[in-house]
């Protein structure tokens, strides 16, 4: 029973991992698109994020050289990431439901995080474990659980009750998201009432993370508790094959559109992918477009529709 | 009017529009307009567009769609557009922006944080066809069904979806009711872009199916093609127009002009709208006495296109869009200047520096820079004289959406106008905030049937209250007051919203370009060089 449980987490980890990794690459092998930057870009020169300018507002911007500042992204990211500023700024109402899921889910990664590090401490040093830090990690554990669980329940509850209640959010609402919430309440839930009610001799979660990396067979882990585990495992997998994984989705509609204002050099690595795209053929079929599946995109660019046939 | 409409309410078959509005309907104005009574009247759809076209929406029609005359062909309308929604999710048909149409169809959350920033969805009092998620919702579901081959669990998931010619024939027109100004995408926490979804319909529509407004691609991108200008003028009608100019600039200014042509190695091809040369001859006037004082090395082209910035396939069609860009940069190559700057255009200066940038390759590669900044440097320089107490009259200036959240050149124009305007105020919210002037993505030139009525009281609304709040402590008509608009086409829907609502005669708010404030301003021209005269 235990090593079941043990198979499901792995797969549920691989399947996270590799529907994540399939995702990321998936969109990072799409061609680069033609420039579709929005205003401010981070990264620009700090005074011109204030006002959200570009290198365009040099005069002779193509012999200036180019600033990019790594800083000035991380000022912007880090805000967005743990706090979603974003949604403070232009949605304050869906931001008090939206971070206290958001970020009891941060919570929970960290108890995550935490219990495997203190799990490799166990087998690793022992003896600094027997020392005392084991109460270190078992404390942290425990504040960030529950902190985490509470929050992302409430928040998880609190944004289906919203989606349900506002008409503007109700009609777009499919049972899809309605189920996608309900998944988390019901497995944290479910996690929570079994972690509680596991009895003194049962495993607490550094236990059971040790368990599960030396693959012990005779942690017995209490039904109530395992099922939790097994629910929040099938969470983890179902969550990148859905919307859910705007996560990923994130990096690439930041940086790769809202932020991408790389100019086009001559000779560049630019101009070499965009003349692979150049050679595509495409088969619109409206009459001016001309594309017939043979002309190239670059020859369907050069063709003049409004003067065929005149020489 | 109803809130409540679904997206599955596109395949609505009972004939009639999903949504009629009432002035009592639309957002609140400020000052001389609180009383409702003051708002004009809409002009209703002539029944006979009912009959021929396609008028399902709302109580306009943009497009001009015929109705499909048998079963057949509408069915042939209904496989078309699959086929085309099909191309859309494909690199070798849609390279271009299939990235952040993919990242949109698959994880807009429908968390209704773009809403709040659309001009147009609070204008018309929140009605919800014009909400920001409203169409990409009908075009995600078509997603997921059609391309993705979804089916009960994917219904389940993203949404189902019934397709049929109404809800075709109703998307081309709501492609339509889009600015294009991307501020809902600017609020997005995910980064979705639900304006990009209008304009890759738009595309679909376009590329596919032949469909677009006659006033883009008729008589907008196929006559530039053919005769170098969306304003029917060819290259010999420019010239003798740009003479004509360049007299009446003589004789205002007290200093010969003369407009260069086709100077090959000059430094500078300049590039204006060529609509200004027809709506606005005293800008690319002003532009002429500015760059001949500076000194400038500089020339216009008289190839084809090379005498008008415009390219209007960036609102509607990729193919038309690169061939006009290839035009442009081919005008210069040929004349071998060392950039290009372009005129008072907002569309044509993220057309060609921004959006065009990854088609332009080896020698079409030709640098572009905005005009903004260049003449901020020369007003920055002191090679012109300028006296600001000839611009002592409130002004206010206007953000075009393409120049400035679009493509980051905020603060040139403004340096200029702080410098040579003492009574200069910001419209509020500006800069990469502002709010598009509702004639965006093509509106300002699009003027049949009632469209007119749609675009001043629904997207020309938010910027109206900008404009009346901007000026709300000089309404008073015995003072002129100037909005700034750099831009040719928020120039053409302010000049027909201002008239529109009789603000040139009530309160003598007047608007024009940059480039005719500097003139203005200049101590060795003749004073007056803006007329405060409507045309």
């Amino acid at each position: 029973m235990t090593i079941l449980l043990y198979l499901t987490i792995y797969a549920s980890a691989s399947v996270f991992a590799c529907a994540c990794l399939f995702r990321a690459v998936r969109y990072a092998r799409i061609p680069i698109h033609l420039r579709w930057e929005l205003y401010p870009v981070p990264h620009e020169e700090p005074e011109r994020v204030k006002h959200g300018g570009s290198y365009f507002e040099t005069g002779d911007w193509w012999k200036a050289p180019r600033r990019f500042s790594l800083a000035g992204e991380l000022r912007f990211m880090i805000p967005e990431m743990l706090f979603l500023k974003g949604l403070w700024e232009f949605n304050r109402k869906l931001w008090y439901r939206s971070f206290v899921f958001h970020f009891g889910l941060y919570l929970l990664i960290a108890t995550l995080g935490i219990a495997v590090v203190g799990a490799l401490f166990y087998l690793l040093a022992p003896t600094w474990m027997a020392a005392g830090w084991v109460g270190l990690f078992q404390i942290s554990c425990k504040i960030t659980g529950a902190a985490g669980s509470l929050l992302a329940v409430v928040g998880s509850l609190a944004l289906a009750h919203h989606r349900l209640r506002d008409p503007g959010l109700r009609i777009y609402t499919t049972a899809g998201d309605l189920l996608n919430l309900a998944f988390f309440s019901i497995a944290l839930l479910v996690l929570s009432a079994g972690y509680l009610a596991r009895g003194p001799s049962a495993p607490d979660l550094l236990a059971f993370a040790r368990g599960l990396i030396t693959f012990d067979p005779n942690l017995e882990v209490p039904v109530p508790f395992a099922s939790g585990l097994l629910l929040a495992a099938l969470l983890v997998a179902y969550v990148p094959l859905t919307h859910m994984s705007h996560f990923i989705a994130k990096f690439f509609t930041y940086h790769s559109i809202r932020w991408d204002d790389a100019p086009n050099r001559r000779g560049g690595k630019l101009e070499a992918k965009i003349a692979e795209y150049l050679t595509y053929r495409p088969t619109w079929s409206a009459a001016h477009l001309a594309a017939d599946g043979r002309k190239t995109w670059a020859e369907v660019a050069a063709h003049n529709p409004a003067q065929e046939g005149r020489k | 009017m109803s809130k409540q409409i679904k997206p599955g309410d596109m395949a609505r078959t009972d004939g009639k529009p999903l949504l009629h509005l009432e002035n009592s309907d639309l957002m609140a104005l400020p000052g001389p307009f609180a009383d409702r009574a003051l708002d004009p009247a809409w002009a209703p759809l002539p029944a006979q567009t009912r009959e021929n076209y396609e008028c399902l929406l709302d109580d306009t029609c943009a497009v001009n769609v015929p109705h499909p005359k048998t079963r057949k062909e509408e069915e042939d309308l209904v496989r078309s557009f699959l086929s085309g929604l099909d191309k859309l999710f494909t690199k070798e048909n849609n390279w271009t922006f299939l990235q952040p149409l993919i990242l949109t169809m698959e994880h807009c959350a429908r968390c209704q944080t773009c809403s709040q920033s659309c001009h147009i969805f609070e204008a018309a009092g929140g009605s919800e066809i014009y909400r920001p998620t409203y169409r990409s919702e009908v075009l995600r579901r078509l997603y997921f069904k059609f391309v993705k081959k979804g089916g009960l669990v994917s219904a389940w998931q993203h949404g189902d979806i019934h397709i049929n010619w109404p809800l075709i024939a109703r998307l081309i027109e709501l492609a339509y009711r889009c600015n294009l100004c991307r501020r809902c995408a600017q609020t997005c926490p995910i980064g979705a872009d639900n304006g990009l979804v209008a304009h890759e319909l738009r595309k679909l529509f376009s590329q596919e199916m032949g469909i677009a407004p006659k006033e883009l691609h008729d008589r907008g991108s196929m006559l530039q093609l053919k005769v170098g200008s969306s304003t029917g003028m060819n290259s010999v009608v420019v010239k003798d127009n740009i003479q004509f100019i360049d007299e009446e600039m003589t004789e205002k200014t007290g200093i010969k002009v003369e407009t260069p042509w086709d100077v090959e190695g000059a430094d500078v091809l300049l590039i204006h709208n060529a609509g200004e040369i027809l709506a606005w001859p005293e800008n690319p006037g002003a532009f002429a006495v500015i760059l001949n004082a500076a000194g400038i090395s500089w020339t216009l082209s008289s190839d084809l296109a090379g005498y008008d910035s415009i390219n209007y396939g960036l609102w509607y069609d990729d193919a038309q869009f690169a061939r006009v860009a290839i035009k442009h940069a081919e005008a210069a190559r040929k004349l071998g200047v060392k950039k290009i700057v372009l005129g008072e255009c907002g569309h044509a200066h993220k057309s060609l520096s921004v959006v065009a940038d990854r088609i332009l390759s080896g020698d079409l590669n030709i640098p572009r820079e905005s005009s903004m900044t260049f003449l901020r440097d020369i007003v920055m320089s002191g090679r012109i004289r300028l006296d600001p107490s000839r611009n002592d009259f409130p002004v206010t200036l206007h953000d075009p959406c393409n120049m400035v959240r679009l493509m980051g050149v905020v603060e040139p124009q403004r340096e200029i106008v702080r410098k040579i305007c003492p009574r200069f105020r910001e419209m509020e919210p500006h800069g990469v905030d502002n709010y598009c002037c509702g004639g965006g993505s093509g509106f300002a030139i699009m003027s049949g049937n009632n469209f007119p009525d749609w675009r001043f009281h629904v997207s020309g609304r938010k910027k109206l209250e900008q404009i009346l709040d901007a000026f709300a402590d000089c309404l008073d008509p015995a003072i002129p007051k100037y909005i700034c608009a750099p831009c040719s086409n928020c120039k053409g829907q302010f000049r027909d919203l201002l008239a529109y609502y009789d603000l040139w005669e009530k309160h003598r708010i007047f608007y024009g370009g940059l480039a005719e404030l500097i003139v203005n301003a200049m101590v060795d021209v003749e004073r007056g060089f803006i007329e405060w005269e409507w045309h």
